[in-house]
């Protein structure tokens, strides 16, 4: 079924003898938000790094939309439609809110002068506003170098880099991990305008609220591997249910004896 | 949440977070410099009935001193050619070492296929090659220079971007090769008397010519161009670059290669303006456009700096250069003036990176 956005079989990484993912297995839905939770170490970056071609995999394999896929570098995956917010920024300081959002696919004009085409700047300055807009994100100006910002500020350029693209399925990677009570309110409305467009997303948080606020389910790694797979809308689970997934007091019936 | 979407317009500026732009706090700070000399000229006593660079006494038609001015951006414009390359590798947070003995290099290579055959009607007396080599078209020296230059920028490249050298040793290893290349090339003797066509590339202004030129072309190239574009972020934060999907490796041997040209075509036109090649020549040429891309504001941890501030800091370069002969100074206290400038000129960054967060 197309219904299935994302799903990955037995998907695998090896850091030489360090096996940080095994065997994971996972799926989401359309429109749906899903969280990853674990301890530091548990696999969750990892997880994120093969979806999203950063790193390569070791074996197993990622279908998106149906498709099976093998992801070069981060570009492609964002070709693909997959867009990504990392734990680390990845955000170039000295440039401006337009800049950040366009990076490695600017709008340009003269294409025929290769390397030294032109930068559309109206353009992309357009298409960030409307970007932000949609996001319901709020920066005073968006010519000011990203320096200049506070991090709840860049976190919002960087999430609305993925808005900003039409994409078929967003990854955010602790996406509130540094910011103040304010601006991870700001950050958590914007999950929730994608959720009401129906943008599929993938939350990794160590914040238990936040997930039960935000997300439909959450999915526990815990040493490399799923070691839960909770439908928390259902109102069964419970905070301290997840942390004793997370803890390994728990796990989940169908994963009984892998972890 | 209750203002408009009309906060995320780019339309409206805070004035407050919106910094000054460094040029012109260079631009200030030549004028300052040429106020400063121009003061000294009239109240040190030796210094009788001249002016520096705005004529007070009615000698000239117009109030400037033209004839200085000339002089002043004549003797900036060869290592204002190296500068504007530097800038670009430093934009990268690289470094460019080698650019001062490739100027030689290229000088030595570049004006022995630009050799004329007959002197006053006897044989080349410095002639490295056979009459196959003489008389050639001026496109010839200029192409080899330039490859040659390409080359040398394509292995700076390669080290640092592929294999990971640190640009400092890479092109510090490079700067000795270099120079060694310009020593080997003719056994050590000059190699003079150019064709007319060769001569005329560095001859009266033309340095100027080519070196106010190419900064318009670079400035747009820096500052409307992907490429540009590409070139900043990969200083201002390389991660991100990459994972932006910019081919950080590919794009950083580009920069080697554009920088090293720009060195190799200010080879070539030191060559034909002094119609002579020699193996010393552009002795601490690299370190003076490093001097030039610093004072103009250039940050050496990268992401940050200017074509148009480059071009700046080497007027002021050349300005103090000036004004010191202006003012009957020697030599040794240009250099130490020279070299506080560029001490000060890293305090003052400084002082506004602090200041702006």
């Amino acid at each position: 079924m197309s219904d299935i956005i994302l799903k990955t079989e037995n998907l695998t990484k090896h850091y030489g003898g360090v096996h940080a993912l095994v065997d994971a297995n996972f799926e989401m839905k359309k429109g749906e938000h899903v969280a990853i939770m674990g301890d530091n170490g548990a696999g969750k970056s990892t997880f994120v790094r093969q979806i999203t071609g950063v790193e390569q995999r070791t074996s197993g394999k990622v279908s998106l939309y149906g498709d099976e896929v093998h992801f070069a570098g981060p570009l492609d995956a964002r070709e693909a439609g997959i867009e990504t917010v990392f734990q680390t920024l990845a955000l170039a300081d000295d440039l401006d809110v337009p800049d950040n959002l366009f990076l490695g696919r600017e709008k340009t004009k003269f294409d025929w002068l290769g390397p030294f085409r032109f930068l559309d700047y109206k353009a992309m300055r357009q298409a960030t506003m409307e970007g932000l807009e949609r996001t319901g994100v709020k920066i005073p100006n968006i010519r000011n170098t990203i320096q200049n910002m506070s991090g709840g500020q860049r976190q919002c350029v960087a999430i609305a880099r993925t808005a900003t693209f039409a994409s078929r399925l967003t990854i955010m990677d602790e996406p509130t991990a540094a910011l103040g009570v304010q601006e991870t309110a700001q950050v958590e409305n914007i999950i929730r305008t994608l959720k009401e467009a129906g943008e599929p997303l993938i939350l990794v948080s160590h914040n238990m609220r936040q997930v039960f606020d935000l997300v439909d389910r959450i999915v526990v790694f815990r040493r490399g591997r799923i070691c839960a797979n909770l439908d928390i809308k259902s109102g069964d689970y419970t905070g301290e249910d997840v942390v004793s997934y997370i803890t390994g007091a728990k796990t989940g019936a169908e994963y009984e004896g892998v972890a | 949440m209750t203002d408009t979407s009309h906060g995320t317009g780019g339309l409206t500026f805070d004035k407050t977070k919106r910094s000054w732009p460094n040029e012109l706090n260079i631009l200030f700070a030549l004028f300052v410099i040429i106020a400063i000399f121009e003061v000294l000229g009239q109240v040190l006593p030796y210094m009788n009935d001249q002016s520096f660079l705005f004529d007070t006494r009615d000698r000239f038609d117009s109030i400037f001193n033209e004839a200085r001015l000339k002089i002043i951006i004549l003797q900036v414009a060869i290592i204002g050619i190296i500068a504007l390359g530097v800038t670009q590798v430093i934009i990268t947070a690289g470094i460019d070492l080698s650019s001062g003995p490739l100027v030689a290099a290229t000088a030595m290579i570049a004006m022995s296929f630009g050799q004329t055959e007959l002197v006053n009607g006897f044989a080349n007396p410095k002639a490295l090659f056979g009459p196959w080599a003489m008389d050639l078209p001026v496109i010839v020296p200029v192409v080899v220079g330039l490859a040659f230059g390409a080359c040398i920028g394509a292995i700076n490249g390669t080290f640092i971007a592929y294999m990971r050298i640190p640009p400092f040793i890479a092109t510090l290893g490079m700067f000795l090769i270099c120079r060694g290349i310009a020593l080997w090339w003719s056994g050590g003797n000059p190699i003079s008397f150019p064709t007319e066509s060769f001569k005329f590339i560095g001859s009266g202004m033309m340095p100027v010519v080519w070196f106010l030129s190419l900064a318009v072309v670079f400035h747009v190239i820096m500052r409307y161009t992907v490429y540009g574009k590409h070139t900043y972020a990969i200083g201002s934060n390389e991660e991100a670059a990459r994972m932006s999907g910019i081919n950080v490796k590919r794009h950083k041997v580009t920069v080697y290669v554009i920088a090293s040209m720009l060195a190799a075509f200010a080879g070539v036109v030191l060559a034909a303006k002094s119609e002579t090649a020699q193996a010393g020549m552009g002795e601490f040429y690299e370190l003076f456009a490093i001097a030039m891309a610093v004072i103009g504001g250039i940050s050496l941890q990268g992401g940050r700096g200017s074509i148009i501030g480059t071009v700046l800091g080497a007027m002021v370069l050349g300005v103090i250069r000036s004004g010191f002969t202006y003012i009957k100074l020697d030599g040794s206290y240009q250099l130490m003036a020279m070299g506080s400038i560029i001490i000060a000129a890293i305090l003052f960054d400084q002082y506004r990176q602090r200041n702006r967060a």
